[in-house]
């Protein structure tokens, strides 16, 4: 089937965390504390067992270049984008930069890779879910995502994250964070049309002016194959708390396979002779 | 489960006679996960609603299963909301079923220490009675009216409910009658 | 400006995001940098409290540069009326308008009128009600002629020279003094609406509680209506002035008012001084053109509908059965009495005083005295428990058993369990269906306030005395459904609609008689159930229709979607512009046609003059679009109406730091004060006890004092406690530090909150110094999931004196470091 996938545009996020509301009440996940935290207005903190989806909040000071604005319309100047910066001293001089995360989904999933009892599974949708009537709480999967998403419940002893809605998927609607998202910051569908659409957004911005905005998770090539929930952000992936250049940490694993197999085969051989040596 | 079918259903050999051969996607698939759908699909009925937060007022489409509400939607007909919550329309489910929620009259005596149980009918007919003798303690007969009684409260109900107060409260002499809207 | 959209209203900033992406500039003028100015093209701060310098200044720019839109001035807005002689401004009494009585601290407003006109002014100015307590539809002209006039805008008298006059001194300079905002900032956003705003474009303004919660609210919305009506911008689509509402039917909650002053549809509520007879209310309510001219026949019409068959022509239709009103009967006032044991009944509904009122002390004192309360809610709310674990209980200031309040909780059905509308932003009437029967005690108001009227009855009967009239002849039957005996949501929203002489629902308030012989529950209403048909209720989708969806819902009145779309045309009856295209006049049909519901008589032609002796809406002509005005325009100045001036005035906070650069008089002489022991104010010492100002809000996490948001475990997380947030700058000088305690003062009282250091607050440099704004969500109070100490006993009883609501977008404040003391 065709892959699903989330586009989160950042630059229309306004930080309102429907997302990880809607998330929780569909999906029936328990709070993650009542914690205030003192960093802006994030009070979740991170991905995790009870929160698959997570607004960071980025305060910064404004940089060198125009914050993301309106390309004109019909050929009519909308209102150029003012002289901002020069002016922005004794009123803004500051971005507030809100993103919501999510689970990527890797094409090259590494805690998929890991599950030794079958519990992560690439769904139809090309989706990776942990099945919870399988999961056994071994936790291999934790340390083997490069987001830090996966995670393990203590009450349960499962790991729990981000299913992409697999329930919601195979009725044919749309995942709760996406369907609720007022200004469609998050975006569901089939993942070739996402970056389509990513693209598209990236060159009006760039037209705009907003030469920060870059796509991330966008690439094939990538150190995870690409991501099936990908981003659109105006600061440096870490500014959000993201790794910048993520590696699923099964990439060795073939080779490493391999090299087993080839040393297993040298046991089997040994093995082999030594058995077949005639007493 | 016949042998035959649990043997099929069987990881390793569903892994060994499918497409998945690594055993990450098909092969791996509990039954669980193969029968599993949204569970708006199994509600016995939706009732179209309306968000009883803020004024925007965002169409919502509650999900019923067995007379409790399971789901609460945006509804994308609505041209005001094309079917988009904000968190606190996305909390509508808990709102209306959560453990916060009081189920019973309570009452608390004149200088009481805590909370007593009464039975709906009796608090009703308590009340009437106090507005009965309020009423007649303060009457203020050249303006026809009781500066006794004020009300608050207004602006998260509904309109026929707002009228049938005023209503009542107008005819009853209560002049101080007020809602969220002064504040 | 005056709201914070995205994060109060995010559904509906989603049109903002794609008006924004289809090239529209979006600006956020605000004293913090909120969500939404992270989404804003332009954001400016300034000085919680100024905003009227900064609108003032904006009407300046566009007179002294000529940027108003001359046609539509000069044909919609009473620009060109001229004034009476014996007006006097702000810049001629330094502050003051004329008509001050420093005895009685109110205005006449005599002199405000249009020259030549009767001087008695109209609904509740003049006479005995200097609060303005009986502003139901604001305000009317005596004279059914139309005011002199002068079209070149040249009279001195004229309102248009008078509006030069008075905004003279706003100037960008005096902005960045008064406001703090750079003159370079102030001219790109007063430039850009300029710019924005002509036949071709137009440009909205959205505000909130950010406006009205101010000792000069009104005027600050004033002032945004000069701008918008010299800019072109009402009655026009993407144009007018937005109010974004808080509750899901705080609109409908004014429309069918659950208010002392109203009745529903805007009707004043009987005046002791003046209205003593159906007549004198009649005379004293119609309007001699307009479509005020029909008061009477929505008067008798609800009269009708609230009495039935007890109301006759011969008993005035039971005009005596109504109370009267003698002043203000406010929210506020009323505390204050039942602070002072006046009152000893108080039922509360969904609302939650005892924290999400200024001055939440004084409010649990009053509550403290009552003889008997009733609490109605969702969940065991703040105002339900004072009595046993407030803060006054913990500090030992109240004991419960001194306490002789009787305090009965009953549970409320949640909108899922029971029929009815809601009246959104807009004035749109949507149905929410019942899905599940409540649950235990829980019950509708619907229900509580039906039975307890029928229980009243039922004890009242035989009653012979004469107060008791009005509550046995009430029309008070309605089917009762289910085992629970609700009554039918429907059958009422039916009596609101209004019924003629053949028992049918009405169309509208057309059909509406003053002779008895039609019922009708809410005037603006009527149409909502129009062919036998529950009109909120239809749902077709969007999908379906074309973008103004007249389809979807139902909104007052006659289902119209934008107020006043007359003025989308040019006097003769074309569109401004094409692409601003709504309602027009069709010369070969004889009609207005359009997208919307023309909002105007439908074969009107805009040629049309009224005949000698013409009334009501036919006596305003052809080319007068703002048909609920008695000369058919849209008031740049205000000759009645309004009991603190004509026109808005920059005026200092009750509480401020600063003297006001402009005039002699500091604030709102008119503004409404509670000088008391428990109502303190800081205006003896300015800025020495507490130097910064201080501002609430709310967060898109929570809702209003917390009663449907701090109870739940989704939202409690996302804020899990009572923050202040305070520029870096702050926390130094002060020692705060991110994430500890802090101690908020006020000369109220002191609250703690947790610390939020951010760049997003930044001091402002005003009147020569750096000023510090502390923020202050107000959601908080004791119980809950989340909890904390409310803001809004931080602040005073100190109030807008059109419509009595509190000062709480600033006031001044002390902060420290560490939490408050317990005892």
């Amino acid at each position: 089937m065709t892959r699903m996938g989330f586009f989160t545009d950042t630059s229309i996020c306004i930080g309102c965390k429907a997302c990880e509301v809607a998330c929780k009440e569909w999906n029936d996940v328990p709070d993650d504390g009542l914690n205030f935290l003192g960093t802006s207005y994030d009070n979740t903190g991170a991905l995790g067992a009870d929160t698959w989806r997570h607004v960071a909040f980025v305060e910064r000071p404004r940089g060198g270049s125009a914050p993301p604005s309106s390309p004109p319309v019909n050929g009519q100047d909308a209102g150029s984008s003012p002289a901002a910066d020069a002016l922005d001293t004794g009123s803004a001089g500051v971005r507030w930069l809100m993103s919501s995360d999510v689970c990527k989904h890797c094409t090259h999933a590494a805690c998929l890779d890991v599950c030794p009892t079958g519990a992560l599974f690439r769904t139809e949708f090309d989706t990776v879910v942990v099945q919870q009537d399988v999961c056994n709480g071994c936790g291999y999967c934790v340390p083997a995502c490069p987001f830090g998403v996966i995670d393990k419940r203590e009450s349960d002893g499962r790991v729990w994250k981000c299913t992409l809605c697999y329930d919601r998927l195979k009725s044919d609607m749309t995942p709760a964070c996406a369907k609720a998202c007022p200004t469609q910051s998050i975006q569901f569908g089939p993942l070739d049309e996402l970056r389509d659409r990513a693209a598209g957004r990236l060159g009006v911005l760039r037209e705009a002016g907003v030469s920060e905005a870059h796509l991330y998770g966008a690439d094939d090539n990538d150190g995870v194959g690409g991501f099936g929930a990908f981003f659109l952000l105006l600061d440096a992936p870490e500014v959000y708390g993201l790794p910048p250049d993520p590696v699923v940490t099964t990439r060795d694993l073939p080779r490493m396979w391999r090299a087993a197999a080839g040393a297993a085969l040298a046991l089997v051989g040994a093995v082999a002779a030594a058995c077949a040596r005639p007493r | 489960m016949t042998v035959r079918r649990l043997i099929a259903s069987w990881p390793v050999v569903r892994q060994l006679t499918g497409d998945d051969r690594l055993g990450l996607g098909a092969a791996a698939r509990s039954d669980r996960s193969a029968a599993l759908v949204a569970r708006t699909e199994t509600a016995d009925r939706m009732v179209k609603s309306i968000c009883p937060y803020c004024a925007v007022g965002c169409a919502q489409r509650i999900y019923v299963k067995d007379e409790k509400v399971i789901q609460v939607e945006g509804d994308p007909d609505s041209p005001i909301s094309r079917g988009r919550l904000c968190p606190k329309g996305s909390a509508t489910k808990e709102l209306v079923t959560g453990p916060s929620r009081e189920y019973t009259v309570k009452y608390r005596r004149p200088h009481g220490t805590d909370w007593e149980e009464l039975e709906l009918d009796r608090a009703m007919d308590m009340i009437a009675d106090r507005v009965i003798a309020t009423r007649a303690a303060t009457w203020d007969a050249p303006n026809r009216r009781t500066l006794g009684i004020a009300s608050l409260g207004g602006a998260t109900l509904d309109n026929e409910e707002n009228y049938l107060m005023k209503k009542l409260y107008t005819a009853l002499g209560a002049v101080q009658v007020e809602n969220q809207a002064r504040i | 400006m005056g709201s914070n959209m995205a994060e109060c209203h995010p559904v509906g900033f989603q049109w903002v995001m794609e008006a924004k992406a289809r090239g529209a500039r979006v600006i956020h003028v605000d004293p913090r940098f909120t969500r939404t100015s992270a989404l804003a093209d332009t954001f400016v701060a300034l000085r919680a409290g100024s905003d009227i310098a900064f609108l003032g200044a904006i009407v300046n720019h566009i007179l002294t540069t000529g940027r108003e839109f001359r046609e539509y001035v000069a044909a919609y807005t009473n620009a060109s009326a001229i004034i009476s002689e014996d007006y006097e401004d702000t810049e001629d009494l330094d502050g003051l308008f004329s008509g001050w009585d420093p005895e009685t601290q109110t205005y006449d407003p005599t002199s405000w009128q249009y020259a030549g006109m009767p001087a008695a002014p109209s609904a509740g100015t003049k006479e005995s009600s200097p609060q303005g307590e009986a502003h139901g539809y604001g305000s009317k002209l005596e004279g059914a002629e139309p005011p002199a006039t002068d079209p070149t805008l040249e009279h001195p008298r004229c309102v248009f020279q008078i509006l030069k006059r008075h905004f003279a001194r706003y100037t960008p300079e005096l902005v960045e003094e008064v406001c703090g905002v750079p003159k370079a900032r102030f001219l790109e956003v007063a430039e850009a609406l300029c710019d924005n705003s002509n036949r071709e474009r137009t440009s909205a303004i959205c505000y909130a509680v950010g406006w009205t919660q101010h000792t000069v609210g009104v005027q600050y919305i004033r002032t945004a209506a000069i701008i918008q009506l010299l800019l072109g911008n009402m009655g026009r689509p993407g144009g007018g002035i937005l109010a974004l509402r808080g509750h899901a039917s705080i609109q409908g909650s004014t429309d069918i008012p659950t208010l002392y002053n109203i009745l529903p549809g805007y009707m004043p509520m009987p005046h002791a001084a003046r209205h003593g007879t159906l007549d004198d209310y009649i005379a004293a309510n119609t309007a001699p053109a307009g479509f005020w001219g029909h008061a009477d026949a929505y008067f008798i019409s609800l009269l009708k509908a609230w009495w039935g068959d007890a109301a006759t022509a011969d008993n005035d239709y039971c005009y005596d059965y109504l109370p009267f009103i003698t002043g203000d009967h406010s929210s506020y006032r009323t505390i204050v009495d039942m602070a002072d044991g006046k009152v000893p009944g108080f039922f509360v509904l969904g609302q939650n005083p005892a924290v999400g009122s200024a001055n939440g002390k004084l409010h649990r004192a009053a509550l403290a005295e009552l003889e008997w309360l009733v609490v109605r809610d969702l969940v065991e709310i703040e105002t339900a428990t004072f009595w046993k674990d407030g803060p006054e209980i913990d500090t030992g200031e109240l004991r419960t058993a001194d306490i002789g309040t009787e305090v009965f909780f009953l549970p409320a059905a949640a909108h899922t369990e029971k029929d009815g509308s809601f009246t959104q932003t807009q004035r749109m009437l949507q149905w929410h269906h019942k899905a599940v029967e409540p649950e235990g005690d829980c019950r509708s108001e619907l229900w509580f306030y039906w039975h307890l009227g029928r229980i009243i009855r039922e004890k009242l009967a035989g009653s012979t005395d004469a107060r008791d009239r009005p509550v046995l002849d009430l029309a008070w039957d309605y089917p009762l459904l289910g085992q629970t005996g609700e009554p039918d949501a429907e059958a009422v929203l039916r009596e609101i609609n209004g019924v003629g002489p053949d028992g049918r629902t009405v169309g509208g308030y057309t059909e509406l008689k003053a002779d008895g012989s039609t019922a009708c529950g809410c005037w603006i209403y009527s149409g909502c159930y129009a062919d036998e048909v529950n009109q909120p209720a239809r749902r077709k989708p969007a999908s379906e229709q074309d973008r103004v969806a007249l389809e979807w819902g139902w909104a007052w009145p006659a289902n119209r979607r934008i107020l006043y779309n007359r003025a989308s045309a040019d006097p003769s009856g074309r569109p401004w512009s094409e692409r601003k295209r709504l309602v027009w006049w069709d010369g070969d049909a004889q009609r207005w046609t359009g997208h919307d519901v023309p909002d105007f008589v439908i074969d009107k032609p805009p040629d049309y003059e009224p005949p000698e002796g013409a009334e009501a809406e036919h006596a305003l002509r052809g080319d007068e679009p703002f048909i609920m005005q008695t000369d058919g325009k849209g008031w740049l100045f205000v000759p009645s109406g309004l009991v603190d001036g004509p026109l808005p005035t920059h005026y200092e906070p009750h509480e401020s730091p600063f003297s006001n650069p402009l005039y002699a008089q500091q604030a709102n002489p008119a503004r409404q004060t509670y000088r008391r022991r428990d109502n303190r104010y800081n205006n003896g010492n300015g800025a020495v006890d507490y130097p910064f100002v201080m501002t609430t809000y709310r967060l898109t996490e929570h809702h209003t004092a917390g009663g449907m948001s701090r109870f739940l475990a989704r939202l409690s997380e996302l804020q899990p406690e009572m923050f202040c947030e305070v520029s870096p700058a702050l926390a130094a000088e002060r020692g705060l530090v991110n994430g500890g305690w802090a101690t908020i003062t006020s000369a109220r009282s002191a609250i703690e909150a947790r610390v939020l250091v951010t760049e997003r607050v930044k001091p402002l440099r005003v009147q020569g110094r750096d000023l510090h704004q502390v923020g202050l969500p107000y959601h908080w109070g004791w119980k809950g999931l989340s909890t904390g100490d409310a803001a809004n006993d931080l602040f005073p009883l100190a109030l807008d004196p059109n419509v009595h609501i509190q000062e709480v977008k600033a006031a001044t404040c002390d902060i420290a470091p560490g939490r408050r003391a317990r005892a």
